[in-house]
């Protein structure tokens, strides 16, 4: 591997690592109201969450771009405060993968507040509990299978990307050129000695975490079902 | 003091409550009615699980409920069992068991956990997880758990429902030293009239969202104007006291406010209070005393009512016994014969008496 993969690398670990706990932070509250509410809006919530499932990499991506560019809304707001734009930075990444990952995060931590159930926190509710400390004490612990589904399947979908970043990073090494990115160079380039190493050992790591999750689901299920 | 609540909730028209209801906050009042009456959703606007918009609700002079004001589930002082078993997965039997006593203040304990896991026999069971008890274990450590809070209210959802015949009459004890030995006013859903002759003081019969009769069980079930029939359920309790033992026979006899009746012995002590259920259709009646017949209970009584059964066939008769009332199933073929009407003297036959506690 060259040094420019090594780097390559680190940038995919770190995209994956912040936008992995950016999302727990975010995705845990939301995913709980959409488990819980009755309203109509969580019809629509739901149904914005799973867009990056459905629309092409590019299309989010380029919306992306356009928002965090410099005459974007958010980019040109920044500009104006005296800050740098987000397109082809890190932080854009970051705010794009949230995106683009985020049914991954809280499809699996739906299903599992969903799985607790309503008569769990309404009985929660009658020992006491209030609102806070039902979702600490009950849908939390529950749900913690969810957790760990969720958070494998939001870290390996971040590493696996490649159009959203294309878009909204650009291709600059140590900051936002990752490791699909470098597969795809090395591809162009009729480098397939070093596109094999990178993407054999994309397509091996992603495989065994993916078993990991399962085989722990499995385990757990029939421990307490 | 008394538990007054009025509700009105309309689910999308399809079902409606519609109650404005006094009971009594002592003893066990049982919300009986089939599937569908409304007796649940009666139990979870007691309980705040479901809001009914301007309902009011008020428990032993505390208001719960009116108007804006709505005190969610966890501020209420209440206990609540649900039907299927609700222990957290997560935590052991104990665990399980502190999660609501160390929510609620030290003030309040007045039952200690200590009591309530001795009151339903569950101490071998606490360092257990609740996937591995029983389905009737799970419900006795429910009811524990509801009653390590104190509760100035018991609120229970057919406890018992989900449980077959064998666990029913596991849990049915307890169920009997609960309302013993606690002051703990419960209210209790079932649409078990078994249940209800076994364990109620007070009755509210739900039918499609309304409350069709509410008062003491012993005179409410004696009613022959109801619009509820119980069917082949139909018959009064009579509350007693075992007055007397017949150690040959194995028979003992329970006296109640206007006369006395032989039982099966069950080895309750002598003094006990007991309850006696009398079926309508295991009683009936004569114009003069039978000396001739194997039927071991015979009470002089007044006929004082005469009602509707299910069945055109039949008619349920009321007689008056002393400060007490029996209700006959007879035909109407032999009340015509026999000229049974209001204020005539008959002598009540009585086949069977079930001791039910």
């Amino acid at each position: 591997m060259t040094e420019s993969d090594w780097l390559a690398l680190k940038v995919t670990l770190e995209l994956s690592s912040v936008t992995t706990l950016v999302l727990l932070v975010l995705g845990t509250p939301l995913a709980w109201w959409l488990a819980r509410s009755r309203s109509r809006l969580a019809v629509v919530a739901e149904s914005i969450v799973a867009l990056p499932l459905v629309l092409p990499p590019t299309v989010l991506g380029f919306y992306m771009l356009v928002l965090l560019g410099p005459k974007g809304p958010v980019g040109g707001t920044l500009e104006a405060m005296g800050l740098h734009h987000l397109a082809f930075t890190f932080p854009g990444l970051v705010v794009a993968s949230t995106f683009y990952s985020l049914p991954f995060m809280a499809q699996p931590l739906k299903d599992a507040f969903n799985a607790v159930g309503n008569r769990m926190i309404e009985a929660a509710a009658t020992l006491r509990a209030g609102p806070w400390d039902r979702f600490f004490t009950v849908g939390l612990p529950m749900a913690r299978r969810g957790f760990l589904t969720a958070i494998t399947l939001t870290f390996a979908h971040t590493v696996g990307e490649f159009g959203v970043v294309l878009m909204v990073g650009g291709n600059i090494p140590d900051q936002t050129r990752v490791l699909s990115i470098a597969i795809y160079d090395h591809a162009e380039a009729m480098e397939y000695a070093s596109a094999h190493i990178l993407a054999g050992g994309l397509l091996a790591t992603s495989f065994l975490m993916l078993v990991t999750v399962y085989a722990l689901n499995r385990r757990y299920m029939t421990v307490h079902l | 003091m008394s538990i007054e609540a009025r509700f009105k909730l309309d689910f999308s028209g399809c079902f409606k409550l519609d109650v404005d209801l006094t009971m009594p906050d002592r003893g066990l009042t049982a919300l009986f009615g089939h599937s569908g009456s409304g007796k649940t959703t009666l139990l979870r606007c007691l309980a705040g699980l479901e809001r009914a918009p301007d309902g009011y609700l008020a428990v032993g002079g505390e208001v719960w409920q009116d108007g804006p004001l709505f005190v969610p589930t966890h501020k209420r002082p209440l206990g609540y069992v649900f039907q299927e078993a609700s222990l957290f997965p997560h935590l052991s039997v104990r665990r399980n068991l502190e999660y609501g006593l160390k929510r609620v203040s030290a003030v309040v304990r007045k039952v200690s956990l200590d009591q309530a896991i001795a009151l339903l026999g569950i101490g071998h069971l606490l360092e257990r997880m609740p996937e591995r008890l029983s389905g009737g274990e799970r419900q006795r450590v429910a009811i524990a758990r509801a009653l390590a809070l104190s509760p100035s209210i018991l609120l229970m959802d057919e406890p018992l429902a989900a449980l077959d015949l064998a666990r029913k009459q596991e849990i049915l004890p307890y169920l009997d030293r609960l309302h013993d030995e606690l002051e703990i006013p419960v209210i209790y859903v079932t649409h078990s009239p078994d249940e209800v002759a076994r364990l109620a003081d007070h009755i509210v019969v739900m039918e499609a969202g309304r409350a069709l009769a509410n008062g003491p069980l012993v005179e409410t079930l004696a009613r022959l104007d109801l619009p509820f029939n119980l069917g082949e359920d139909a018959g009064v309790v009579l509350d007693g006291v075992l007055a007397q033992r017949d150690e040959i026979w194995h028979l003992a006899r329970v006296d109640f406010p206007g006369g006395s009746l032989w039982v099966r012995e069950h080895g309750v002590p002598l003094g006990h209070h007991v309850r006696v259920r009398i079926l309508a259709r295991d009683v009936s009646l004569a114009l003069a005393h039978v000396d001739h017949t194997s039927i071991q209970n015979l009470l002089p009584g007044t006929v004082e009512a005469i009602g509707e059964d299910s069945h055109p066939a039949l008619a349920l008769v009321r007689v008056r016994v002393g400060e007490s009332a029996l209700v006959a199933r007879l035909t109407r073929r032999s009340v015509a014969a026999l000229g049974f009407s209001p204020g005539r003297p008959v002598w009540a036959q009585v086949k069977s008496v079930a001791l039910i506690g």
